[in-house]
């Protein structure tokens, strides 16, 4: 489809940016490079470069760093913050479940051919209750974001159902958490923005140590 | 994959594939099935059938003679965007349900204070998903879905909380079914900002009415068309 205005305004704020899959990628890969450190980043270049193979399991490996942080934050973080009544039962739930996705997509990069990604180590600027349920919104609700960016660009259509199938859930969590803290559960109302690698990675850096 | 219509045994339990196939066969079901399927109803119900089947096979070439949408670009679209708008018009069709059910909830007066106000918002946002998904069946040169007439049981506010509980997570479900068949990477695109949305409504709900926020677990599992028309079914006036 060459025509990339959509009828509805609202709707407009959701094509991909304009860019080609291939420069999406590359940005993406380059701005891991801050991340991860140049070295490291280097594999993730020629993956983006290569014609085929590379492509879905690389936004995977994107999916399971933040995978990788939303699990260590429910079961390790919220351990050491010390959480009670809801807040303890949702950190639980979906601390199990974010390490359910992590192990999920480190199987489907290895179907796909590609590596997973080490899992890096995190750091988290919350001292209580308060501040680790207000970190859990943002985790979760960028996460829904990231999954919306990321999933059009995904060339297997079975690749695309699974990351849909975990999407639904990081929005379900994000929804429960803002709940749980007075927040609203559609914070972005009816249309869930996406949220493009490069803000993403921008807003975990702070939380990658390593 | 489900079976071709017709030239099947009747069961007693209907399966999911057989919803669309007794759509087919029973007169006053096809009629409440076109009457949702909209102004186009020839054209859409083609497609329904063939989407629902999950076929891609080009039967679309005949089709377009129905309705207002017998223009050129209608003519001469391939059958992705048939199925793309089909698609997209059964999504509106169920946001136009979700829409009615807001508002004779609203209208009920069972809600009020802090989730009269949730209510109030999931109705209003469940009407832009109405408006936007009118304008993209446009876009792809097609004529959206008429609205359908829908009918709601409103007794109690645990009733309706727990009623609207099971609709969202049915939509939900919904659009996780169709997100791998979608061809377009804005329809795409448009479909995944609803679909954490419903999943957003689904999870807020079940907090109110004491279910799990998850009730798949940590995967959502997607439900094809014929699953969620069936359960829809009730609801159509």
């Amino acid at each position: 489809m060459s025509d990339h205005t959509l009828a509805n305004p609202e709707l407009a704020a959701f094509e991909v940016h304009g860019m080609t899959r291939g420069s999406f990628i590359l940005r993406g890969a380059l701005a891991a490079g801050a991340v991860y450190g140049v070295g490291a980043v280097t594999p993730f270049v020629s993956q983006a470069l290569a014609e085929t193979g590379g492509g879905d399991a690389e936004i995977l490996n994107f999916a399971l760093t933040l995978e990788y942080l939303e699990a260590d934050f429910y079961q390790v973080k919220g351990k050491q913050v010390g959480l009670s009544g809801q807040a303890k039962a949702y950190a639980t739930q979906f601390g199990m479940e974010e390490a359910d996705h992590v192990t999920a997509l480190a199987a489907t990069i290895k179907e796909l051919g590609g590596t997973p990604v080490a899992k890096p180590k995190f750091v988290f600027p919350a001292t209580d209750e308060k501040s680790f349920l207000a970190l859990a919104s943002v985790l979760e609700n960028t996460g829904v974001g990231a999954y919306n960016a990321a999933a059009p660009m995904l060339q297997s259509k079975k690749v695309l159902a699974a990351a849909g199938g975990i999407v639904q859930i990081e929005a379900r969590h994000a929804a429960a958490i803002n709940l749980l803290i007075g927040k609203s559960p559609t914070p972005d109302q009816g249309f869930d923005r996406p949220i493009e690698k490069t803000k993403v990675l921008a807003a975990v850096k702070p939380l990658i140590k390593a | 994959m489900s079976s071709p219509p017709s030239e099947q045994s009747e069961q007693p339990v209907p399966q999911p594939a057989g919803i669309v196939e007794r759509l087919v066969r029973d007169d006053s079901d096809r009629k409440k099935f076109l009457k949702m399927a909209g102004a186009a109803a020839g054209t859409s119900f083609g497609a329904f059938v063939l989407a629902a089947c999950g076929s891609s096979s080009k039967s679309s070439s005949s089709s377009s003679a129905t309705g207002t949408a017998a223009t050129a670009s209608t003519s001469t679209s391939s059958s992705k965007e048939m199925g793309d708008l089909a698609i997209v018009n059964y999504a509106l069709t169920l946001e136009y349900l979700e829409t009615e059910f807001y508002a004779k909830v609203v209208a009920s007066g069972l809600f009020n204070g802090k989730v009269g106000s949730l209510i109030k918002d999931f109705g209003r946002q469940e009407q832009t998903h109405v408006e936007a998904l009118k304008g993209t069946a446009e876009k792809l040169g097609g004529t959206p879905a008429a609205k359908p007439e829908g009918k709601f049981p409103i007794q109690s506010a645990s009733q309706v909380a727990q009623l609207a509980y099971t609709v969202e997570n049915l939509g939900a479900s919904a659009y996780l079914g169709q997100a791998a068949s979608i061809q377009s990477p804005e329809v795409l695109a448009a479909a995944l900002a609803i679909h954490t949305v419903e999943a957003r409504h689904a999870a807020t709900l079940g907090t109110l009415v004491k279910k799990p926020v998850t009730p798949n677990g940590a995967f959502a599992k997607p439900a094809d068309m014929p699953t969620v028309l069936a359960a829809v079914k009730p609801f159509l006036a």
